[in-house]
């Protein structure tokens, strides 16, 4: 299965380095929106933001900032999956790698896997430029890194077997939407939390946030590990 | 022969639903009756709710029919998945238990906000319960806008399954997120473990719309079964009347070619 797993991950992640869609229209989406929402939330972002950079450590992008990054993460995470499925309907690619006798669930974990490069190199991205353009200071990185990690596992299961279903349809970029955000909603609520907990220093009170980020992943990692052969028969 | 026979099995389990239907329907019709009655009339206002309490005789019940309703879709999507189980029937059941959930589930949100009007004097509050119940309406309108997709009869049964499951596993994980998130609700106040806190008529009324409210659920269940075993059978029909007409338009070519 973990052969089988890398096999996919390294195939997706080649087709990315040769095509670059996510380098070329991903980034620059995710850098808009950031732009975008200092216009959006101007009062606390780049307003109040510079007042309290001098007089309270820079409290409002603390709060501000992580709903930030994962709101605009969860709007790139559709744009990969999107683009996961895509890879595999050009030239009859999904059916040839049903074909393979490759193992569903190793499969599911490469797919899965390459989703996950892509976020973090994403997550890289919002985090520089966050630092960059609201002034934000990240504290307790223990903290931050594994809310980030189960955060996005949890965010590329549920978009694969998604994204998996929705394949082969021609209502895919509005279905997607529908489906993934809500499943997610405790995802982005978790790991805002333990991102804001971690930002104002109570870092004690992140903790129990980032054991619902381990139940989900683990959770739909599972699902996506036992159900993946059933969702390739079906597209 | 085992057409006439499959035909008259057929016949006498369409008449057997259609004494269930009518039965069901009789029985959701008059308790709804005697629940309008109870709710309406014979109980009486609240000392601090005043008639807001009233809505006690349908929120509730109405959240109830909602999470009953997702958890047939999931038993009913389940057994679709299982090829032991596999019938047409358990994706039937399972389309029309989404559908009706989510109309329940959206009831639950306007009578829960017309509650919290009455008595927080907001029409929405960030509470845990709303919340949760906000999201699910929102996981399971995904599910039926799922299904509404065009596709065949078995993509669509199994997108349907596999979407309520992973719906379905959801739910807990919704809940207790938001539940750390913030809470203001009322406790459950029937079920806490110091005793029950509704009182006489009001109880029984409540539990009442329980009843009365499974009831209509059970009978639009049996409407929505029926509507897409037709749907199913229309769909087969007209396949199979094209393919007739096909044929029937060849063999006229044949007899104009030979003559």
């Amino acid at each position: 299965m973990f052969r089988d797993a890398l096999l996919v991950l390294g195939k997706d992640l080649r087709i990315e380095a040769r095509a670059k869609v996510t380098l070329r229209q991903v980034a620059p989406f995710v850098v808009t929106v950031m732009v975008l929402f200092a216009f959006g939330l101007d009062r606390v972002l780049v307003r109040d933001a510079n007042v309290a950079d001098t007089v309270t450590d820079s409290v409002p992008a603390a709060y501000v900032v992580p709903g930030l990054i994962w709101l605009t993460l969860l709007f790139a995470l559709l744009l990969v999956v999107s683009r996961s499925v895509s890879i595999e309907e050009e030239d009859g690619a999904g059916d040839a790698l049903r074909l393979s006798g490759l193992d569903p669930a190793g499969i599911f974990l490469g797919k899965a896997g390459a989703i996950v490069v892509q976020l973090v190199a994403l997550e890289l991205l919002l985090v520089l430029g966050s630092m960059l353009f609201f002034q934000a200071r990240l504290h307790a990185p223990l903290l931050l890194l594994s809310a980030t990690a189960l955060a996005t596992v949890g965010m590329a299961a549920v978009g694969t077997c998604y994204g998996a279903l929705s394949s082969g349809l021609r209502s895919r970029e509005t279905l997607l939407p529908v489906l993934v955000m809500p499943v997610v909603a405790p995802v982005v609520l978790a790991a805002v939390q333990a991102w804001q907990l971690a930002l104002v220093g109570e870092v004690g009170d992140g903790w129990p946030w980032v054991r619902l980020l381990i139940v989900f992943a683990v959770v739909y990692v599972s699902f996506g590990v036992l159900a993946y052969g059933a969702l390739l028969e079906e597209s | 022969m085992r057409t006439t026979a499959t035909m008259q099995t057929s016949g006498v389990q369409t008449s057997t639903v259609q004494t269930l239907s009518w039965l069901t329907g009789l029985a959701a019709g008059a308790s709804l009756a005697l629940l309008t009655v109870l709710g309406l009339f014979v109980t009486r206002p609240d000392e601090v709710q005043g008639e807001a309490v009233r809505l006690l005789y349908v929120h509730p019940a109405t959240a109830w029919v909602a999470y009953m309703a997702f958890a047939v879709t999931s038993l009913a999507g389940l057994l679709w998945l299982w090829p032991r189980t596999r019938k047409p029937l358990w994706d039937r059941i399972a389309g029309a238990s989404a559908s009706i959930g989510v109309v329940f589930t959206g009831l639950t949100l306007v009578l829960g906000s017309l509650w919290g009007r009455a008595t927080w004097g907001f029409w929405w509050v960030w509470d845990a319960r709303g919340t949760s119940t906000l999201l699910l309406f929102l996981l399971y309108a995904g599910v039926v806008a799922l299904r509404y997709v065009p596709a065949t009869r078995d993509a669509r049964a199994r997108r349907t399954a596999i979407g309520a499951l992973i719906a379905f596993i959801d739910v807990p994980l919704v809940h207790f997120s938001v539940k750390w998130w913030k809470t203001l609700h009322q406790e459950a106040s029937v079920l806490q473990p110091s005793g029950v806190q509704i009182h006489g008529l009001q109880l029984f009324t409540m539990l009442f719309s329980f009843v009365a409210f499974s009831l209509v659920y059970a009978w639009l269940m049996i409407q929505r079964t029926r509507l897409a075993r037709w749907e199913d059978e229309l769909e087969a029909g007209g396949l199979d009347a094209a393919i007739v007409a096909r044929q029937s338009e060849g063999s006229q070519h044949l007899i104009g070619a030979t003559s």
